[in-house]
């Protein structure tokens, strides 16, 4: 009996989490004439690939941007991270505790706050509308919460490794290139699975930051699902386009992406 | 030394970078705050707008202005998403997490579906359910699928508002509240026998409930009743960041389930607590270290969420409205920055009350270790 009801509540729940999944890849796949709604969850006949390729050819650039956008931004963020980390952790110095704290503060704050300064100085220094202005954006907000991964990893290696390879005369960069970076690898697929998702679903900096020229695709979908009288064909196939990145990585590295999730669940 | 000193070079960088973006930032916008940049027209126009210092005018404005009755809907409206949202999303992942610890068959299969949401961009989820939530669309159809007759609940699109209170009694509601708060943490501190923490909860709490029963009630915000409530446009936005985050719930609570040592569990069935005691007074408070972390997260998405309202019912409509959402309408569609960078500032604030006590605790915790 108690299993009964068990299996009962996960079907029902497991329809409430993938029945919205269904209804965009219907609707997404229905001729924009035929989304009427009393055959809202009729499947289409015939299937209309269409919205799909108009999707494509609408969001391709977009697309592009936010892949530009999510790499880049998360090579240097978790380059720049990496280094902190190492200095934290291996090289502490009077205060770096202090400083590290003042930084880690910088992960909590509601980036409404800095909002309108952020703007104002993006467009003062010329950056304002670039994809290089929102890449940067990402690298200085991302520190914070890459830095505390790359400390919390890099102080678990031992510090017996890194005495040895000083006697044997390695300098500062001679550890971090023979001794850490070596052993980094799970640290950087964590860092690079979180920065990723992260940088490719953020909306706020896109929409401030931006021209259309240099939109990611969340803030273009934002716009053309808010558009009046609109086709819902459009946006359902849209959004597929949008979610696939990050379902992907979600899918085939999903140990990974939940890791990272316990470790930045209070980033701003 | 050279290492030190390239050490300190290496960090360098960020530290500068962390000190003009987060901290520069925030003073900046404290300023911009205090400022009347928005009220004089020529500002919008000019490269270097010249700014005069009004004190804190623009947070009074916003509190008891006449033309601000907008933000002070999107207040009630995010307290009210974060209660529902938090309570919502915290009791699904837990109900979840129960079910999956029972090892059905295909639990992988249960855990990936629950958790996919969390891959997906607000702005995604957002336009997903607006679809979904259309006065006469997927959801309200669904039930005819089943023979049943359709629902009617317009979802976004509604107007009404339940829980109607009044904004000038909102000093004494808040002091209540906190008050009461206050008075529980004195009595949980009772228990422990942390005396200080008693004396100073109780000292604090009760100085609140008294002021509250006493002058509360007599203060004026506003020269007029302005009613406000639970607009309930929200419910579709809460349904859709539940669907999102709840998966997240899950997770923690799940990890907390399997970390505890099965000894435990075996005492309790020695002492002959059947599953539901077990559960009630045996598993639960074990997780009550998780709940607080949850709350913490998800109290943080909920008081400065902005993409999933966007995507949902956009800017400019009123009974989905939050902060973030005015702040941005007001700064970058209507120039009215000085307004924009207040509304900044309180969400500020209100992240602190959150996270700083937490983050203390925790620190606590790290050096007891």
């Amino acid at each position: 009996m108690g299993r009964v009801i068990l299996y009962a509540f996960l079907l029902l729940m497991a329809g409430f989490f993938l029945l919205p999944v269904y209804l965009v890849i219907l609707t997404a796949l229905k001729e924009p004439a035929k989304i009427t709604l009393d055959t809202v969850w009729h499947w289409p006949d015939p299937v209309y690939w269409e919205s799909f390729r108009i999707a494509w050819e609408a969001f391709r650039p977009k697309f592009q941007n936010s892949m530009v956008l999510a790499v880049s931004a998360t090579l240097l963020s978790a380059l720049v991270g990496a280094l902190n980390g190492y200095v934290l952790a291996k090289w502490p110095f009077p205060g770096s505790n202090l400083l590290f704290a003042l930084m880690l503060f910088g992960m909590f704050i509601p980036y409404q706050s800095i909002l309108i300064p952020l703007f104002q100085f993006v467009k003062a220094i010329g950056l304002y509308g670039t994809l290089f202005g929102l890449i940067l954006v990402h690298v200085i907000y991302g520190i914070p919460i890459i830095t505390l991964i790359f400390k919390n990893y890099y102080s678990e290696i031992p510090d017996e490794l890194v005495e040895a390879a000083r006697i044997d005369g390695a300098g500062f960069f001679g550890v971090f290139r023979h001794v850490i970076l070596p052993l980094s690898a799970p640290a950087f697929v964590v860092v690079a699975i979180w920065q990723f998702t992260q940088i490719w679903n953020e909306f706020l900096f896109a929409v401030t930051l931006t021209r259309p020229e240099s939109q990611p695709i969340t803030v273009a979908l934002a716009q053309l699902a808010g558009g009046e009288a609109v086709k819902w064909n459009l946006p359902m196939a849209g959004a597929v386009l949008a979610a696939l990145p990050t379902l992907l990585v979600y899918i085939f590295l999903g140990r990974y992406f939940l890791r990272g999730l316990l470790a930045g669940s209070v980033k701003g | 030394m050279r290492d030190r000193i390239a050490a300190f070079l290496v960090l360098l960088p960020s530290l500068v970078a962390v000190g003009i973006f987060v901290y520069g930032f925030i003073g900046q916008n404290l300023y911009v705050s205090l400022s009347d940049w928005g009220k004089n027209p020529a500002q919008a126009l000019a490269e270097e707008p010249t700014l005069h210092f009004v004190g804190l005018a623009n947070y009074q404005e916003l509190f008891t202005g006449f033309v601000d009755v907008r933000f002070r809907q999107s207040v009630v409206n995010l307290i009210f998403f974060t209660l529902f949202f938090m309570a919502g999303s915290l009791g699904l992942g837990l109900l979840l997490a129960v079910a999956l610890d029972q090892s059905p068959k295909g639990e992988g299969f249960f855990r990936t579906v629950f958790l996919f949401p969390m891959a997906l961009s607000f702005v995604v989820t957002g336009t997903i359910w607006r679809w979904l939530l259309q006065p006469q669309g997927g959801v309200n159809v669904l039930p005819t699928l089943l023979g049943l007759p359709p629902l009617s609940f317009p979802w976004l699109t509604t107007r009404e508002q339940v829980l109607v209170f009044d904004w000038n009694q909102l000093p004494f509601y808040t002091a209540l509240v906190v008050g009461l708060v206050l008075l529980y943490v004195a009595y949980r501190a009772h228990r422990e026998g942390e005396r200080k923490r008693r004396f100073f909860a109780l000292l604090s709490g009760g100085a609140l409930l008294l002021w509250a029963l006493t002058l509360g009630r007599g203060v004026h915000l506003l020269p007029y009743p302005e009613p406000h409530g639970f607009s309930l446009a929200l419910v579709g936005v809460i349904l859709a960041a539940m669907w999102q985050m709840s998966g997240y719930t899950m997770a923690l609570y799940l990890a907390g389930l399997r970390g505890i040592p099965v000894e435990v569990l075996e005492a309790a069935k020695v002492d002959g607590a059947n599953p539901w005691q077990t559960y009630r007074y045996v598993i639960l408070p074990l997780l009550a270290p998780i709940t607080l972390s949850a709350m913490i997260v998800l109290g943080h998405i909920a008081l400065k969420i902005f993409d999933l309202i966007f995507a949902m019912a956009g800017l400019d409509y009123a009974p989905t409205d939050v902060p973030a959402i005015y702040m941005y309408l007001l700064a970058f569609r209507g120039n009215q920055f000085a307004k924009g960078a207040t509304i900044g500032i309180l969400l500020l604030l209100l992240v602190a009350v959150v996270v700083i006590p937490y983050l203390a605790s925790q620190l606590r915790k790290e050096v007891r270790r």
